[in-house]
């Protein structure tokens, strides 16, 4: 009796290795392509973009695009190759699984100009309307995260509130229906943007275009 | 039950759960049936649910391979494949009991039906929700969207529907059957 479940069970494992083994390569390759579409729709303008990694000193050194990880972030430039702002990652826990996401920040604007979803496998038809819901979406288009006079932390930090009770920039008004998402959304923005911020927009001068960085 | 109301927002994405749910059905049917002679009864259901939990996971990396767009439509509901009663209920009732071919024709001809019944669900909903079919715009710019339809609550009106339909022609042709039944008998 065990034999018969712990053979399947073998057989089954090295089932599941093999496709992982051979879909692995394609899948990252997918999630490069979506990443690269994702910087160029949360930084509207910017037509390229270079990868940067965060070093230990809490400086940038320029990476090669395919790179991954939490400790990336990536500078998106129009066509005369002008900075048009930074796409940040943020992660954290939706209704159903984690939610990945990407933000757009602008320096000039100290505002976030818009998000995309890279991962999530929120409820279709109520969790993923933050994808869709254009009153949500609105929230973005210039969500303030400006930093106080010494440069040190966020003036504010971006809140959830209740639909249409917005007052103030940095809040964002939640999804009746997918309040647990929405509110999840609004956090994981709020905790990265309070870690970013402040670390890349002193160092704006690193991100400037530069030859062979894409 | 449930990822048939709530994926089937749109043509396309029920069109690809049914596609996934009949790919993993064929293929749990046809490893349930070649293994029968090998599993003993007390740990059978066990052996199953391990194989269709296979089955969904190749499934999940094979549509993110394909897709990573339609994987995020998707959502948590290609996991939820595991649970789907059709599956397992196949597998117990009908491939640990007889041979490979007509396990086979049992998936497909199971899986078939489930996409077929995926798709009556989200054409109706898509065409009235977004006015589109498998996305492309069958209305002007002035059809105003049943925004309900894509939300839950569509899918049960949808599903409510339809079996009205079939029971109203179910009925007729009883009734239909009744009365010639009655005039050939006079």
């Amino acid at each position: 009796m065990y034999r018969a479940v712990v053979g399947i069970g073998l057989a089954c494992g090295i089932a599941i290795v093999m496709v992982y083994e051979l879909t692995g390569p394609i899948i990252r390759q997918n999630k490069i392509e979506m990443r690269e579409k994702a910087i160029t729709k949360v930084l509207p303008g910017a037509t390229t973009s270079a990868a940067f990694r965060l070093n230990q000193s809490g400086g940038f050194d320029p990476v090669p695009s395919d790179n991954e990880g939490d400790d990336l972030v990536f500078a998106g430039y129009d066509d005369n190759h002008e900075l048009v702002g930074l796409a940040i990652a943020a992660r954290g826990m939706g209704y159903q699984d984690v939610i990945r996401l990407l933000y757009g920040y602008s320096f000039e604007k100290q505002a976030i100009l818009g998000i995309s979803v890279l991962e999530s496998r929120e409820t279709p038809g109520l969790g993923d309307r933050i994808e869709t819901d254009p009153d949500f979406l609105r929230n973005f288009g210039n969500l303030d995260v400006s930093l106080t006079p010494d440069g040190a932390e966020l003036a504010n930090l971006i809140e959830f509130v209740k639909p249409g009770e917005k007052n103030d920039p940095w809040q964002i008004d939640g999804i009746s229906g997918a309040t647990v998402t929405s509110k999840a959304t609004a956090n994981m923005l709020s905790e990265s943007s309070a870690r970013w911020i402040p670390t890349v927009h002193p160092k704006k001068e690193v991100f400037q275009y530069r030859e062979g960085v894409e | 039950m449930c990822p048939v109301l709530a994926v089937t927002n749109t043509a396309k994405n029920a069109l690809a759960m049914g596609l996934a749910t009949a790919f993993v059905l064929i293929m749990s049917n046809l490893v349930v049936s070649s293994l029968r002679r090998y599993v003993p009864k007390q740990v059978r259901i066990v052996t199953f649910i391990l194989v269709i939990a296979t089955f969904v996971t190749i499934v999940d990396y094979l549509i993110q391979a394909i897709s990573l767009e339609l994987h995020k439509a998707l959502g948590a509901f290609i996991s939820l494949i595991v649970v789907n009663c059709l599956i397992l209920g196949r597998a117990e009732a009908f491939a640990s009991k007889n041979g490979i071919y007509r396990s086979l024709l049992d998936g497909l001809g199971m899986g078939v039906g489930f996409i077929m019944a995926l798709l009556c669900l989200g054409v109706v909903r898509e065409i009235l929700g977004s006015g589109s079919l498998f996305g492309l715009q069958l209305f002007g710019e002035g059809y105003q969207e049943w925004i309900i339809m894509l939300l839950p609550p569509g899918g049960f009106f949808t599903l409510a529907g339809w079996l009205l339909l079939f029971n109203w022609l179910a009925k007729r042709r009883e009734r239909r059957a009744n009365s010639t039944g009655k005039e050939s008998i006079s």
